[in-house]
């Protein structure tokens, strides 16, 4: 094997190299050689080619999300220890304790490779967090898929499930919620995104930073093999492509395979470490591995770094520097240890059986310098790597069918009789986006660790932190893509205000925010139209509930041929609860004699809508409006009734309406209730005007709770009350419908399809 | 009352042990898989989780971690033994019980809050439910379908020695809708659901999972 090194970089000046096939435009690659002031070597066009590309350097959204940054202030900030560009935000919730929590997206890995794709996904994104210092609590995966009925999506929802579940649960960390979303836009681009929750106490915050010169540079976790090497196997064919059989050799796949036990292991190891204050700097290797962490480390610290690249333990036999470099083999990561904490750092790796070897040191100067067997294979100035990537600005267009689809309102639906109303509430409940999630979550574990107070099916999930002083958190992710299609600004703070709501609905306080971006191509204008008017949306939204965007991931390319996804910005909002004793469930019936109230205001909305999805396959007009303040106001109502234990359950009113939020909370519950509306009965039961909620107040305490609402401005109406006798859902005016026959409606969907 | 936990690489459920061990009044020791040393307990726990990753066949592994030698001879004594979930399959590969789990017979991996049938209290693990009570505890595994052959299931029916059966559709086709078995001398049981993840409404379905913890205690005071 010849090996490209910087000496034959600089005596080979014209040699052509496989800059295109990389990813590399003309221009990125001339960039290169102005850094360089020579053409790069095979290890350095590598290095640049993943760090620049689409999903490492965030080139095309750069320019927009720095609007998240502009946009917040002081206040929003105070109580933020980190932020956007490390591994993962960081919130101090009081009591010395610290909660980061990030999200990312696993989405093109996982219709290439159902299970695999979405157990890396699960692994990538707790690593993150552990890098953070803290030790990973909880996860919860959004997910999206072609209709629920088409042949793929049987081939694809299964595996996914599985790959979410059989790493998670491996790994010994509840799934306490998510998302599972169905709509034809996801036939041939799935979305799995996953988000980790993680706890630490606030002096423990780690940060990916490689200081002091004479540093030791540790690589630990699982040894590195040829999987998961994208574009790079075109340097390999380069070399190998006339050898007949050696070629063949260097094809593996390029989703990468999950070892959840060595994850699992690793996460103990890491928190020994911590434990023992000897860990100065700490870096997962993701995406772009090697390149990725070693450039990283060394940009954010204060001086350069020297890699051997010949001692990383390696798993497969003759493999090049710049495989290893852009391996993404997984279950590894990156530290930088004091020379005299070396012993110690390796004692703990060793009663962890993790194989942990120094592969390098941090040096004077600035520059990243990889050797292999004593040659120098590059030498670059790692910020230009890591952080001087290219920006663009793409062009940007609103959509030339942006005012058609806005004008083609839901008003010209046919609406349904008032005897098929109740047969909609049960046909509505047994569509594919509101039937109970069921066979999904049980096959998550929800209960490792015993911190587990809410999970699915509740509004969100929540964990209890500390067991001393009850202190918990909780979190929601939410979207609904049809509605940020009808208008993309709306549609962002929709998801924004419905994760907030959810989480203020359990009794929490939301403190901060993430997001997962996922889009489709950038060089389309109109995708890149929606994603400046979502992120804008989002920032602004978060402006109005003063909680800032901690962090966040973009995908891109999220399409099949010319058709884009639905834009799909996924939020999770974190809220604080200092008694978890005190959470407010979703299933009513928990106390005698409850009466149902409704909070927040209805009007006639369905642009956008369940109904008009599910009943007329239609998707125009307008979402519902967004209002903010209103929702901030539910939010203080809400926590004030489960502070003064003034709830006794709430839930949520999102897709679908009031009609899904009672069948939910009836069966949920396990009990019957009369209700009883006014107005026109199609538009109480299925319109999805936002900032309302649900809510079961104990009969003491109903004029305590209503007079607290009227004195605060927060419209509320006595829609029904909980029977503990019935075992139906009576409408008034309507009829009975039979919890068993609900039951069956909702939860029947899902098994039939998948089973 | 000195109970151990014992941790394995890819042990999951030992936090939630020890904290049931604490909640019934007991004190819970940590025990490494690669030391010979039980630290002088009481009784000890073999928790949940995936030892090794299970990746060759659940517990397979484990059965021959350092520590295991030292239950297997405590248990040959008298010590009262439980295996939970991976515990319980260690447990049977260890021979301290009989019969294996294999794959669910959906195949997937089930996590639901699971009734079950108390048919034994005599065992050191189960004196404080009454016999044919019925309880709420979590279930969550995909290889739980308890399996053994005639001979030793007539002997496990005929002796007493089933210790809780599924109530309802069987979860995962376990024979004779076997949830959890005992020793022959009622002190070591395996169980396939969590006892554990139910010692608190508050994070579990009900708290009916504490008994086993607190009848332990009892049987150590009373001895």
């Amino acid at each position: 094997m010849t090996v490209d090194t910087v000496k034959n970089a600089e005596n080979t000046p014209d040699q052509e190299q496989p800059y295109k096939e990389l990813g590399l435009k003309d221009d990125e690659y001339a960039r290169i050689k102005d850094i360089l002031g020579r053409r790069p070597t095979d290890a350095e066009l590598a290095m640049y080619s993943v760090m620049w590309s689409e999903h490492c350097s965030y080139k095309s959204s750069k320019v927009h999300l720095k609007y998240f940054s502009d946009t917040t202030t002081d206040e929003m900030r105070s109580k933020m220890l980190a932020g956007i560009g490390e591994n993962a935000g960081v919130v101090d919730i009081g009591d010395g304790w610290a909660i980061t929590f990030k999200a990312e997206s696993h989405n093109h890995p996982s219709y290439v490779e159902p299970y695999q794709g979405a157990a890396t996904g699960v692994g990538g994104i707790v690593r993150d967090i552990l890098a953070m210092g803290a030790r990973p609590l909880a996860v919860m995966d959004p997910l999206r898929f072609g209709p629920a009925d088409a042949p793929d999506t049987r081939r694809v929802l299964p595996g996914i499930v599985a790959g979410v579940g059989g790493y998670g649960n491996c790994l010994g960390l509840p799934n306490i919620g998510g998302e599972v979303v169905f709509d034809a836009t996801y036939a041939g681009n799935p979305l799995v995104n996953a988000l980790c929750v993680g706890a630490m106490r606030v002096e423990d915050l780690h940060l990916a930073h490689a200081s002091g010169a004479g540093n030791k540079v540790i690589l630990f976790g699982a040894r590195t093999g040829l999987d998961g090497i994208g574009g790079v196997s075109v340097l390999a064919s380069e070399t190998f492509d006339d050898t007949a059989g050696a070629g063949k050799r260097k094809k593996l796949p390029s989703v990468q395979v999950g070892d959840p036990f060595t994850e699992k292991v690793l996460i103990e190891c890491c928190l020994e470490l911590f434990a023992q204050r000897i860990v100065v700097g700490i870096q997962d290797l993701g995406g772009a591995g090697l390149a990725c962490a070693t450039s990283e480390l060394a940009s954010a610290g204060d001086g350069g770094m020297h890699v051997y690249l010949d001692r990383v333990p390696l798993r497969a036999s003759g493999m090049t520097p710049a495989e290893i470099l852009s391996s993404e083999s997984q279950e590894r990561m990156c530290a930088v240890v004091r020379p005299e904490d070396l012993d110690a750092f390796m004692a703990v790796c060793a009663k962890w059986d993790v194989i942990a070897t120094e592969i390098g040191e941090v040096t004077e100067g600035d520059r990243l310098v990889i050797t292999w067997h004593d040659e120098v294979v590059l030498d670059v100035p790692p910020r230009t790597v890591a952080h001087e990537g290219p920006v663009y600005h793409r062009p940007i267009e609103r959509p030339a069918d942006q005012d058609a689809v806005q004008a083609d309102t839901p008003d010209r639906l046919p609406r349904p009789a008032k005897d098929e109303l109740l047969d909609l509430v049960k046909t509505m409940a047994a569509s594919p986006n509101l039937a109970s999630k069921r066979w999904v979550t049980q096959q998550y574990d929800r209960y490792v660790r015993g911190g587990t107070v809410l999970a699915q099916p509740a509004d969100s999930g929540m964990i209890r932190i500390d067991e001393s002083t009850h202190r918990g958190v909780a979190l929601s992710t939410d979207c609904n893509g049809r509605y940020t299609k009808l208008d993309p600004y709306a549609g962002a703070q929709l998801a924004l205000a419905e994760a907030y709501r959810n989480v203020a609905t359990t009794g929490a306080t939301p403190v901060a925010v993430t997001n997962c971006l996922n889009f489709g191509s950038p060089e389309d204008p109109a995708v890149m139209w929606q994603f400046e008017q979502a992120v804008k949306g989002l920032a602004d939204g978060c402006v109005a509930l003063g909680i800032p965007v901690t962090g966040g991931n973009v995908s891109f390319y999220n399409q099949t041929g010319s058709t884009a996804i639905l834009p799909t910005p996924v939020v999770g909002v974190l809220g604080v609860i200092d008694d978890v004793r005190r959470r407010i469930p979703t299933g009513i019936g928990a106390e005698a004699g409850e009466t149902l109230l409704l909070l927040g205001e209805t009007r006639a909305e369905f642009g956008g809508s369940e109904w008009a999805h599910v009943v007329h396959g239609h998707l125009g007009g307008l979402p519902p409006k967004v209002d903010l303040a209103r929702e901030k106001l539910l939010g203080e109502v809400l926590v004030a009734g489960s502070r003064d234990g003034m709830l006794s359950a709430a839930h949520d009113l999102s897709d679908g309406g009031l009609a899904q939020a009672l069948v939910e909370t009836c069966l949920i519950g396990e009990v019957g209730a009369r209700v009883f509306l006014e107005g026109d009965l199609f538009t109480e039961l299925f319109s999805e005007s936002t900032a309302r909620v649900l809510v079961a107040v104990p009969r003491t305490e109903e004029l305590r709770f209503t007079d607290m609402c009227t004195a605060r401005g927060l419209p509320w109406r006595k829609v029904g009350v909980v029977d503990p006798e019935s075992d139906a859902l009576e409408i008034q005016e309507l009829g009975s419908l039979p919890l068993a026959e609900l039951r069956e409606a909702w939860e029947g969907t899902l098994p039939a399809l998948f089973d | 009352m000195r109970v151990g936990v014992i941790t394995f690489p890819g042990t999951l459920d030992d936090v939630d042990a020890e904290r049931a061990v604490r909640y019934a009044g007991g004190e819970a020791v940590q025990l490494w898989h690669a030391d010979h040393d039980l630290k002088g307990v009481d009784a000890v726990i073999v928790p949940g989780g995936f030892s090794y990753g299970d990746y060759l066949r659940c517990g397979a592994i484990a059965r021959f971690a350092p520590v295991m030698q030292e239950v297997v001879d405590a248990a040959k004594k008298g010590m009262p033994v439980l295996g939970i979930c991976n515990g319980f399959q260690i447990l049977c590969e260890a021979h301290l019980l009989p019969g294996a789990l294999i794959r669910n017979h959906k195949l997937h991996f089930v996590c639901r809050d699971q009734w079950l049938k108390v048919e034994n209290n005599s065992t050191a693990w189960t004196t404080r439910y009454d016999r044919g009570a019925e309880i709420l505890v979590p279930l969550k595994s995909g290889e739980g379908g308890y399996q053994a052959d005639q001979s030793t299931l007539d002997e496990l029916e005929g002796e007493g020695r089933v210790v809780f059966r599924y109530v309802g559709d069987n979860p995962n086709g376990s024979r004779n809708n076997i949830a959890g078995i005992t020793s022959a001398n009622g002190r070591v049981v395996g169980l396939m659901p969590h006892p554990e993840h139910a010692i608190d409404a508050l994070t579990g379905p009900t708290d009916d999972g504490l008994g086993m913890f607190l009848s332990l205690v009892d049987s150590v005071v009373k001895a």
